[in-house]
């Protein structure tokens, strides 16, 4: 049983068609990176597994509880951390487990501040102890550093990857950070082109090097680029 | 204490004008002519019988409008079909300047208690609704996709989500509603009413008693002053969470 599978994706905005045929599998414990240019529909993909787009065509079957965490923390700012963890609890079990997650992402002392009082990388942190409470099966992760700084972005990431090695959830990354990719994922595949298809899949520890990514992605480590257009000259 | 320096060297000033004679008594009665009106009203029982009328009507007036702008602004808010229905006649009717209803209110309502509660409603009603219609509006989507990703069903994501990210909106309406109750219960009360506070202004312009009219108006300021000081008490308890500068 796959945590996710994601056949024949079709989603359009308007005349721009986003997807057209994507198929992709998660399997259970896998932690997938999805990176790509800006725009190319990594975001899009991830909404479409979290119920937040509807797909035009196609089928996309989860296991379990999704968590989410978005870019922004998207606390409640009316209820203080403990409450805006405990927010997605349905019962006494799940409820029981706030205390677990708040100590998990680092957050137990403060669990009666309420969403003003935390620094960008705390908030993130509660939104991600939120994600955690229902022991989803899959965590979807939008650009979950995107709005830290870099040190921020760093202590985050050891923690993602702690919790993620200690939860065994399977998740997907979506972010335009290789490091990001390369410290929290098995596999990483690299979408582009409108429509976007999987230019690039590989697995991190072989066949998917800072290299081999950057260059499914575009990019020279070795102003490549600059040097070719001066050569054009 | 700089916020009493003003207030106590106004009435140093009125102390000093009335008693060297600058200003005649019929004109403006002095602090201590006041004083004593105020002692006697309050010993006869008519401050608290004129008190009392006037906060049952302001309080009434005010319960249905806020009522009436909760229902109304949640239907406008929620419903783009309902606001094209509901709004453009209710902004028209709050386009007309709302003491241009009295006549008819009077007409219609005659001049009893109704009329009275009536023309309180008006005036209160309209700052809660635009300002609810506002925060709906106003809400962040991003929060109420984070409800949409846990599965939320509309009335839970209603009673979870929507109602606490509008309601700091829905108070400051209400606080600017309540003044408004203020505002209109004068006029309601100064056309035709044997109580109330208002009353005590027309009594004392008929019966030429700058102190009785002067006890009035410290009345409604009090009055005022009391309510608006409440609302904010209110909005501090149950909004205290919003991350924006206090107005």
């Amino acid at each position: 049983m796959s945590a996710a599978r994601i056949r024949h994706l079709q989603k359009a905005y308007g005349t721009h068609l986003v997807f057209d045929g994507l198929d992709l599998d998660v399997e259970r414990g896998e932690r997938i990176a999805v990176l790509g240019a800006s725009g190319c529909g990594k975001s899009t993909l991830l909404r479409c597994i979290a119920g937040l787009e509807r797909p035009d065509a196609g089928t996309i079957a989860t296991s379990g509880e999704i968590g989410v965490v978005f870019q922004e923390p998207r606390l409640f700012p009316w209820l203080d951390v403990e409450r805006n963890v405990a927010f997605p609890a349905r019962n006494a079990n799940e409820r029981a487990r706030v205390d677990g997650v708040l100590g998990l992402v680092g957050l137990a002392h403060a669990a009666k501040r309420l969403p003003k009082q935390l620094s960008g990388g705390m908030a993130q942190r509660a939104a991600l102890a939120r994600a955690l409470v229902r022991d989803p099966h899959l965590l979807l992760l939008d650009e979950p550093f995107g709005a830290l700084d870099a040190l921020r972005r760093i202590e985050l990431r050891a923690a993602v990857r702690e919790i993620l090695e200690f939860t065994k959830a399977s998740a997907i990354l979506v972010t335009h950070d290789v490091e990001d990719a390369l410290a929290l994922a098995d596999r990483v595949i690299v979408l582009a082109g409108a429509p976007a298809e999987v230019v690039f899949t590989g697995t991190v520890g072989e066949d998917a090097t800072r290299a081999a990514i950057l260059g499914a992605l575009g990019v020279s480590e070795h102003g490549g680029h600059a040097r070719r257009a001066q050569a054009r000259v | 204490m700089v916020r009493f320096a003003v207030p106590a060297g106004l009435v140093a000033l009125w102390w000093i004008a009335t008693s060297l004679g600058w200003v005649k008594s019929y004109q403006f009665a002095s602090p201590h002519d006041v004083a004593s009106e105020l002692q006697q009203l309050a010993l006869t029982g008519v401050l608290w019988h004129d008190v009392s009328v006037s906060v049952a009507r302001v309080a009434a007036g005010f319960g249905i409008a806020l009522l009436l702008a909760i229902v109304l602004g949640s239907l406008v808010g929620g419903s783009r079909g309902i606001e094209r229905a509901l709004d453009p006649t209710l902004q028209a009717i709050r386009a007309v300047p709302s003491l241009a209803w009295v006549p008819l209110i009077l007409m219609g309502l005659g001049i009893g208690e109704t009329a009275k509660i009536a023309l309180v409603a008006i005036g209160a009603f309209f700052p809660i609704y635009v300002a609810l219609v506002a925060g709906i509006r106003g809400v962040d989507r991003k929060l109420v996709e984070v409800g949409t990703t846990f599965g939320l069903s509309r009335s839970a994501l209603i009673v979870r989500v929507l109602i606490p990210a509008t309601l700091p909106q829905l108070l400051v309406g209400a606080r600017i509603g309540l003044t408004q109750a203020w505002l209109f219960l004068v006029a309601a009360e100064l056309l035709a009413a044997t109580s109330g506070i208002g009353f005590l202004l027309t009594d004392g312009q008929q019966t030429t008693r700058t102190d009785e009219i002067l006890v009035a108006i410290l009345l409604f300021a009090a009055c005022g002053k009391l309510s608006e000081s409440g609302m904010r008490w209110l909005e501090k308890r149950l909004v205290g969470w919003t991350d924006t500068v206090p107005a």
